[in-house]
């Protein structure tokens, strides 16, 4: 385990998955984070990335139930659990800290 | 719209057979969904991405862990499928049956073949330099000949120039055959073959020397080492080291006695090098030096017909550097010889039994050709009998599908039910393999029997064997019970509970209808090849060869006694003519010489035979011109000869009368003949071979068999007559005596032994394919007993029951004939019997008649299941439901 702390694309990861509430699925996943983000990931990242998250706690999975799509293979849809929730907000109030230490003098003309 | 296109099937399998089952599910999903997504950048494209997701996703975290617990479970199992394999054997019981004979018949051959082969192939393994032995070997050719020939036999000069020159070997030795003597020891008296050879030999060999100095035994020229069981006999008392002993058969070596000086163990049956005493080569050098010539047997390049060289190389050394040396020489000697060209080659020992065709063998052999034969024809015979064991387990996988469901539901695995399956079929062939023992004992006899001519096999008992035969058994279970056993493994629980009887099978029905084909088809392959090769015995043994052989009995003279035993036996009542002879003809023996007309350059090879005036009339010779000989020839320095009708066309004579009295030259000028006689042709050699031009010659220096035309009615009583007789002449030697038709049926025998062999085969094979085919027939009528009790409520007859019921399987035998009859023919037509001069003329009948004997036995078995079918009472099948 490598503690609490999580990385960048992780905590991009969580969210997506926080965002898409009852719908997140990789295939999903990967598809929201190139809509939102802009970054086209592959799978694969995606996959052993999710696949550690839940290594770590911060998400659970289940599997729906079987559709006439993908040949009748069940979706593995995942949830964020409590332990990356905390996270979440953790890394957030890290930056929200960081942000209200920077004077607005510093970004001025470019917001 | 998705059962069009599907991702490649194995790219599945592949990321299902690496993949944690727990992953599996939702990533192949995951994977198939881009999959359909990438398909409208065409199908192609999306295959190649979904390929190489599959490999990307070959990662630590996606892969199952080597399943030791899995492996474990095997053997835990192992309980349960002895029992559930016995169960459903005993269920089975006809078919159990069927499998384990037919399992067995064919194991049989099968572990006689291993013995055989193995037996072979351990042949010279006990020398322990084997590794680094090798043999020279003689390519000779003549310039009047067109083929050269290949020899094991060499030069004694190339032994010593490699000893004069050489040393890049550790030891060499060179033998010389024919050490064929009579030994005495007071009373005593035996005959012995054995071979000179130099004194390294113990060196060189692992022979083992009971007594005696290795070093020295073979270094003073009247030295002999004898064999232990030659010993025995000789000296049943004492020790024989040192004793000198009188030698009959090799004066003209000088060689009359010789001094004892080892015993040495009879040579292993494995040794293609077989000897019953061994005499010093400096006897032979000695005999050479007193000879006063400038080119003996002893130094001459081309004396390349007795005498055998080995040599063991240095450990690491490579032959080429002794061949280098070998190729030099021969260069070399090219100069001085224009009549013959001489090449040398080095044969490593371990390819010399079984190795190549040469002539002049040292000892047995074996070709390779004939091994391959032989493992071919048994491989068949041992696949024939897995396919009914494919067969009928397909059929019968319906039965068991049950099981199967149950088994998965409970959490069998598809590789758990593969091997259950697998281990019935091995659990099957080692029962069959304890069968096949008890009848291979049987067969091993007959077998025996059958090689005897070639006698270099034993067949004894080696423990190594009794590894090959279980592996042997696995490889056979391993085969009948893989296609079954994926068959089975395949079935879905949900489909096989919810209605078995919707259970389609249909890969296993193909399977099975081509497999029955290629049995019957091999089948009748054999029984023809067996027919035809027993036509051809016949056809031999019926022939007209040009000469008569009834009652004409040939005895071998084997000492200086020719004249004494001539008059003894021509006193004789029952013997009505005698004559004498070189050789006998026909029998596949034959005497060559060169021989020359007017012309000096104009040679012709021939054959020749030495006879004596009533040669020509007990054989019954027609004689185109001329007359046969006189009883004494009154010109010593001339021959007489009759020619043969090939001899007379190949030097140009228009008309038999015109050759009479013309002088042909013969042994390079050595000899000369006068043509007083022409003889129609007749068969010289066998019967396979051309006529080729024969010269009968009258030469009493060269008679070495005496011709009895026998008048009597108890054959039994003179033979004990003479063979009195010849005891008094020649008390030494055996007295070895056969009628003529004795051994022209012998040297056909070859026929008979395939005739035996295959036929024998043949049998195995229809015993198995019949097998196959009542356990098939069985099958289906059981299956389909409802419904024929249904058609015969309803109406149908009996004729028209047994026609519905057989028809599936007459139409397959008919495929079968209709590939086996014209393959068989082919074969025989243009490969095995093209190069033979005579051969006998199969037509319809031959071909037919095996046909006719599969059909009849296969519509046999079908119309006996068809016709019980048939003849059920309905109620018997139909009050139950």
């Amino acid at each position: 385990m490598k503690g609490t702390n999580i990385g960048e694309f992780e905590e991009v990861v969580l969210l997506t998955i926080a965002s898409l509430m009852t719908e997140a699925y990789s295939v999903n996943i990967v598809d929201e984070i190139k809509e939102v983000t802009g970054r086209a990931t592959k799978l694969g990242v995606v996959h052993s990335v999710l696949n550690r998250l839940e290594d770590k706690g911060m998400i659970s999975s289940d599997l729906g139930d079987p559709t006439k799509e993908r040949g009748g293979r069940r979706k593995r849809f995942y949830q964020v659990t409590h332990a990356g929730k905390v996270a979440l907000i953790k890394s957030k109030e890290q930056r929200d800290r960081l942000w209200g230490s920077i004077p607005d003098v510093v970004f001025d003309g470019i917001k | 719209m998705m059962e069009k296109k599907q991702p490649p099937k194995f790219l599945d399998h592949l990321l299902a057979w690496y993949c944690k089952e727990d992953l599996l599910e939702d990533l192949q999903g995951d994977l198939h969904e881009y999959y359909y997504r990438n398909l409208s950048r065409g199908k192609r494209m999306a295959d190649l991405i979904y390929f190489l997701d599959v490999i990307k996703f070959f990662r630590l975290y996606t892969t199952r862990k080597p399943k030791l617990i899995r492996q474990m479970n095997f053997f835990n199992m192992m309980g349960n499928y002895f029992k559930t394999t016995t169960r459903s054997m005993a269920r089975n019981k006809l078919f159990s049956f069927i499998n384990v004979i037919g399992l067995a018949i064919s194991m049989s051959v099968g572990i006689l073949m291993i013995s055989y082969i193995s037996e072979l192939l351990s042949y010279d393994t006990f020398h322990e330099k084997g590794d680094r032995i090798y043999r020279v070997l003689t390519n000779y050719k003549s310039v009047s000949s067109e083929d050269a020939l290949d020899l094991a036999s060499t030069s004694i000069f190339i032994g010593n120039k490699l000893k004069e020159d050489y040393t890049g070997f550790e030891d060499l030795v060179i033998m010389r055959r024919n050490l064929n003597v009579d030994i005495e020891n007071g009373e005593n008296i035996i005959s012995a073959n054995g071979l000179w050879t130099t004194e390294d030999f113990f060196d060189l060999f692992s022979f083992e020397l009971l007594s005696g100095n290795p070093a020295t035994c073979l270094t003073e020229p009247n030295s002999i080492v004898i064999a232990e069981s030659v010993a025995k006999k000789l000296f049943p008392d004492e020790s024989p080291i040192g004793k000198v002993v009188p030698l009959l058969g090799q004066e003209h070596y000088k060689l009359e006695s010789a001094t004892i000086t080892g015993v040495v163990a009879d040579p292993p049956k494995n040794s293609h090098i077989q000897f019953e005493l061994l005499g010093s080569f400096s006897t032979l050098q000695n005999y050479a030096a007193s000879l006063d010539a400038p080119t003996t047997f002893f130094n001459s390049y081309s004396s390349i017909w007795m005498n055998y060289v080995y040599m063991s190389l240095p450990a690491g050394q490579s032959p080429e550097v002794v061949q280098k040396h070998l190729n030099q020489v021969a260069a070399k000697e090219a100069e001085n010889h224009d009549r013959f060209a001489i090449k040398f080659e080095l044969e490593p020992l371990n390819e010399i039994m079984p190795g190549r065709d040469l002539s002049n063998q040292i000892g047995p052999s074996m070709q390779w050709e004939m091994i391959y034969i032989f493992a071919v024809l048994t491989l068949v015979v041992v696949i024939s009998a897995c396919f009914n064991y494919t067969n009928l387990s397909v059929a019968k996988s319906l039965r068991r599908a049950k099981e199967v469901g149950i088994r998965k539901v409970v959490g069998a695995g598809r590789s758990q039910v593969f091997g259950q399956f697998l281990f019935e079929a091995i659990f099957i062939s080692f029962i069959a393999l304890i069968l096949s023992f008890g009848l291979y004992l049987i067969i091993r006899p007959e077998f025996l029997e059958l090689i005897s001519e070639e006698d270099v096999a034993n067949l004894k008992f080696r423990p190594i064997q009794a590894i090959y035969f279980v592996l042997f058994a696995l490889i056979t279970g391993f085969l009948a019970g893989i296609i079954p056993s994926i068959i089975i493994s395949k079935l879905k629980p949900i489909s096989v509970l919810r209605d078995v009887t919707r259970l389609k099978l249909f890969s296993g029905v193909n399977l099975r209808k081509v497999l029955l084909v290629v049995q019957f088809a091999l089948s009748i392959g054999f029984i023809i090849a067996a027919t035809i090769s027993y036509c051809q015995y016949e056809y031999s043994l019926n022939f007209d060869l040009g000469f008569k052989t009834e009652n004409v009995l040939n005895i071998d003279i084997q000492g200086d006694y020719e004249e004494v035993l001539y008059n003894r036996l021509s006193e004789l009542p029952e013997v009505s003519k005698i004559s004498r002879s070189g050789m006998v003809p026909g029998i596949g023996e034959v005497w060559g010489e060169t021989a020359k007309y007017k012309d000096p350059l104009d040679s012709t090879s021939i054959f020749l035979n030495y006879i004596d005036r009533d040669y020509v009339s007990i054989h019954g010779y027609e004689l185109l011109a001329g007359e046969s000989f006189p009883y004494e020839n009154s010109d010593s320095t001339m021959h007489l000869a009759l020619i043969n009708e090939k001899l007379l066309k190949r030097f140009n004579f228009e008309t038999p009368e015109a050759a009479l009295g013309a002088f042909l030259i013969i042994d390079q000028g050595e000899t000369k003949l006068r043509v007083i006689g022409v003889v129609r042709d007749f068969h010289y050699s066998k019967i396979s071979d051309e006529i080729q031009p024969v010269a009968l010659i009258q030469d009493p220096e060269n008679y070495q068999v005496l011709n009895l035309k026998l008048a009597s009615r108890d054959m039994v009583t003179t033979l004990g007559k003479i063979e009195s007789i010849w005891n008094e002449v020649d008390p030494v030697h055996p007295f070895n005596a056969k009628f003529y038709d004795d051994q022209i049926q012998r040297a056909y025998q070859e026929y008979q032994v395939y005739f035996k062999i295959i036929g024998f085969l043949a049998f195995l094979a229809i015993s198995i394919a019949s097998l196959g085919l009542l356990g098939m027939a069985i099958f289906t009528t059981e299956t389909r007993m409802k419904e024929v009790s249904i058609r015969k409520v309803l109406g149908a007859s009996e004729k028209g029951l047994i026609i519905l019921l057989s028809r599936g399987f007459v139409v397959l035998l008919l495929i079968s004939a209709a590939i086996a009859v014209p393959v068989t023919y082919l074969l025989f037509d243009t490969m095995i019997l093209a190069d033979m001069a005579n051969r006998v003329d199969f037509g319809v009948l031959e071909l037919s008649f095996g046909v006719l004997v599969i059909l009849g036995i296969g519509f046999l078995t079908i119309g006996w299941q068809t016709f019980r079918a048939a003849r059920t009472n309905p109620a018997e099948m139909l009050r139950d439901e």
